[in-house]
C-alpha cells in the first residue's frame, strides 16, 4: 500500500498554519505533530477536508498530563487515512489549569463521547459540544480521575495508607 | 396507553367529535426505561426511549455502570500485570485483548517475537474471534425468536472455552500469553482439541447457517433493521464487523498486519446495507475465514523447522520456569527483576491496534521509562460506535432497537472500561 507523502504533509501544514505548528517529529511510531491550542481545530479541519491528505477517519482522542511540564495538559488526537493507509498524531497542550478547546463534534460525530470521556477524566471543557457531561463516572464525583494529583484509592478513606506503593 | 385515553375521551365527549381532534394533535409520548438490568439488553445498558406506542421518537444512552476505571489502574500497575484488566474489557474474545497488550508492550521494548509464536497466537485469536461471532450471532437469532440455533452452536463456544483451559487454565478472562510469547507451549491435548474443532465444527456451522441464513421469518426480521450507511458509520468511528457490514472493507488484520497476519490468505467479508442481517452475515463470513486462517497457521507451523519455542529470548521480560527460579541464581535474579519492576524499558509513546472480536483494538502507551506506564489509554471499539445507537435506533420498533444492539455487539466490559 502507498503511504503519503509525510514531507509534503509537513511542508503544507507549515505554509498553512506557520506559528501554530509547535513541533513535528517521525521518530516514534507515526507522524506526530503538536499544534496550539487555538488553531488545532483549524488544522484538524484542513487535515480532515484536504483532498489528497484526506484524514477522515478520528480513530481515538484521550487527555494527556504531565505535572512537571510547564504546559501540562494535552490533548492526543489520531487520525486515519484509510484509502493511503496512513496514520498522524497530533497533541496539543496547555499551561491552563482548566483547559477549553474547541470541540471536534462538527467534524466527527465520533467525537463526542470521546470528548465527553476526557472531561470526565481530565476536567476538558469543549467549547461548542453538544452535551458535555460526565459519561463513566458517577455525576456527583468530585475531581477529575485521570490527573496525576488524583489517588488511585479513595481519598475520603481514613483506614488504608497508600503512601508506600505510590510510583 | 394512549389509544385506551382515546377511547375514553370518545366516551365521554361523545357528542363533540371537535374536541377529539384537539386531542389527537396533542401527542402524549411514553417514556420507557430501558435497562440498566433488562434481560434483552444482554448486559449493563440503559436506555431511555421516548416513545409513541411501539415506535421510538428518541433515545438517550447512559453508560458507565461497570465502569472500572482501568486507565487509572493501568498507570499503578507494572506492565505484566495490566493484561489482566485487558481480559476484562471484551470478555468475549479476551485472549485477543491480552494478545493485543502483549503485542502493544512488545512494539515498545522492541522485542522480536519467533515466528512459531506468532503462528500459535494466531490460531488462538481466530478461535477467540470465532467464540466471539458464536456468541454475538447466535444472539442475534435468540433475540429474534429462534432460540434453538443457539442452544446448538454454543457447544462449540464451550469446545473453544475448553482450547483456552488447556492453553492456559482460564476460560472466561484467560490471562493468556506472556510479554514475548506464551506462557507454555500447547499441549497434546490442546492440539488434539484443536484439530477436532477444525474437523468437526464446520458441519456446526453450517448447521446454523442453514437454520438462518435463508431463513424467510430471520431474513424479514433482520433486513433494513437498525441500518447504517458507510459514510456515517465512518463519520461515527465504526470498525470491525459493523463498518465491514455497511461496505468498508477495512480490517486491521490487513491493513497494519501484526503477527505475520501479511502471510495469510484470508478475504474480508463485506456488506451493503449496514444492517442486522448483513451483520450477522459478515461475521458469518468470518467464522469460515478464521477456520481458513487456523488451517493455514497449522500447516505454516509442520512446515516450520522450529518446533519448540514458545517465547523469545527476553529474559528481562519473560519470566524465567518457576523450578529454574529456585534452583539457578541467574533465573532468581530475573525473576526478581521483573516483578520488582526493575527492568529497563524505553521511554517513548507507541500505538498499536489489533483487529478485537468486534473492531479496532487499539492500546495507547505513554512509557517515561518506570516499571508501569505512565498514561495508558484502551481505545475500545464498542465505546466509540455504541453512541450511534440512538441515531440507529430512532423510528424503528421497540423490537427493531433490541436486535440492533445484540447486532452490534456492544459488550459491557468493554464499553465501560
Amino acid at each position: 500500500m502507498i503511504e503519503l507523502n509525510i514531507e509534503l504533509l509537513e511542508s503544507k501544514l507549515k505554509q498553512h498554519f506557520n506559528e501554530a505548528i509547535l513541533s513535528t517529529n517521525s521518530d516514534s511510531d507515526m507522524f506526530t505533530i503538536e499544534v496550539s491550542k487555538e488553531a488545532l481545530h483549524d488544522v484538524l479541519r484542513f487535515l480532515k477536508e484536504d483532498a489528497y491528505f484526506n484524514f477522515h477517519y478520528l480513530t481515538t482522542l484521550c487527555g494527556l498530563h504531565y505535572p512537571d511540564q510547564e504546559k501540562s495538559f494535552g490533548l492526543m488526537i489520531q487520525l486515519h487515512n484509510m484509502p493511503e493507509n496512513t496514520r498522524i498524531r497530533l497533541k496539543s497542550f496547555t499551561n491552563d489549569q482548566e483547559p477549553t478547546f474547541k470541540t471536534m463534534t462538527d467534524l466527527w460525530p465520533a467525537a463526542n463521547w470521546m470528548e465527553r470521556e476526557a472531561y470526565d477524566f481530565f476536567g476538558f471543557r469543549f467549547s461548542g459540544h453538544p452535551d458535555l457531561r460526565r459519561i463513566l463516572n458517577m455525576d456527583s464525583l468530585e475531581g477529575w480521575p485521570l490527573r496525576k494529583e488524583y489517588p488511585l484509592e479513595d481519598p475520603f478513606r481514613k483506614d488504608k495508607d497508600d503512601k508506600m506503593f505510590g510510583r | 396507553m394512549y389509544c385506551r385515553k382515546l377511547e375514553q375521551r370518545k366516551m365521554t365527549n361523545n357528542q363533540s367529535p371537535n374536541r377529539i381532534n384537539t386531542a389527537l394533535q396533542e401527542k402524549e409520548y411514553t417514556t420507557l426505561n430501558l435497562g440498566p438490568t433488562h434481560p434483552a439488553t444482554h448486559g449493563i445498558f440503559q436506555n431511555v426511549l421516548k416513545m409513541d406506542g411501539e415506535l421510538i421518537i428518541s433515545a438517550e444512552s447512559t453508560i458507565g455502570y461497570i465502569h472500572r476505571a482501568f486507565e487509572k489502574l493501568a498507570e499503578r500497575r507494572p506492565y505484566y500485570q495490566i493484561t489482566t484488566l485487558t481480559d476484562r474489557m471484551n470478555y468475549c474474545s479476551s485472549p485477543i485483548n491480552n494478545l493485543g497488550w502483549h503485542m502493544a508492550v512488545e512494539k515498545l521494548a522492541d522485542i522480536e517475537i519467533p515466528k512459531r509464536v506468532q503462528y500459535l497466537r494466531v490460531i488462538i485469536m481466530e478461535l477467540a474471534r470465532i467464540s466471539d461471532h458464536i456468541i454475538c450471532n447466535s444472539v442475534i437469532g435468540v433475540d429474534s425468536g429462534a432460540m434453538t440455533g443457539f442452544l446448538y452452536i454454543f457447544q462449540w463456544r464451550e469446545y473453544i472455552y475448553e482450547i483456552y483451559e488447556e492453553l492456559c487454565g482460564a476460560r472466561l478472562t484467560t490471562n493468556l500469553g506472556r510479554i514475548g510469547g506464551l506462557e507454555r507451549d500447547f499441549s497434546d491435548i490442546a492440539w488434539e482439541k484443536i484439530k477436532y474443532f477444525l474437523k468437526e465444527f464446520p458441519a456446526g456451522l453450517k448447521e446454523f447457517e442453514n437454520l438462518l441464513v435463508r431463513n424467510r421469518i430471520f431474513m424479514d426480521r433482520t433486513i433494513a433493521c437498525g441500518p447504517i450507511s458507510a459514510e456515517r458509520a465512518l463519520e461515527y468511528s465504526f470498525s470491525g464487523p459493523n463498518l465491514r457490514a455497511a461496505g468498508v472493507d477495512y480490517d486491521v488484520r490487513v491493513m497494519n498486519p501484526y503477527c505475520s497476519y501479511e502471510e495469510f490468505e484470508f478475504t474480508i467479508p463485506i456488506g451493503t446495507n449496514g444492517d442486522t442481517y448483513d451483520r450477522f452475515m459478515v461475521r458469518q463470513r468470518e467464522m469460515w475465514e478464521s477456520l481458513s486462517i487456523i488451517q493455514q497457521a497449522i500447516d505454516k507451523l509442520d512446515k516450520l523447522e522450529d518446533k519448540t519455542s514458545y517465547h523469545a529470548n527476553v529474559p528481562e521480560f519473560f519470566l524465567p520456569p518457576k523450578e529454574e527460579v529456585y534452583t539457578s541464581m541467574e533465573a532468581l535474579i530475573w525473576h526478581f527483576k521483573i516483578v520488582m519492576g526493575e527492568t529497563t524499558i524505553p521511554k517513548k509513546e507507541i500505538y498499536h491496534a489489533v483487529e478485537g472480536g468486534n473492531g479496532e483494538l487499539g492500546f495507547f502507551i505513554v512509557s517515561d521509562g518506570g516499571r508501569t506506564p505512565y498514561r495508558c489509554h484502551f481505545r475500545r471499539p464498542c465505546y466509540i460506535y455504541y453512541q450511534a445507537y440512538p441515531e440507529m435506533i430512532k423510528g424503528s420498533m421497540l423490537s427493531d432497537a433490541i436486535l440492533t444492539m445484540s447486532s452490534m455487539n456492544v459488550i459491557a466490559g468493554e464499553l465501560d472500561a
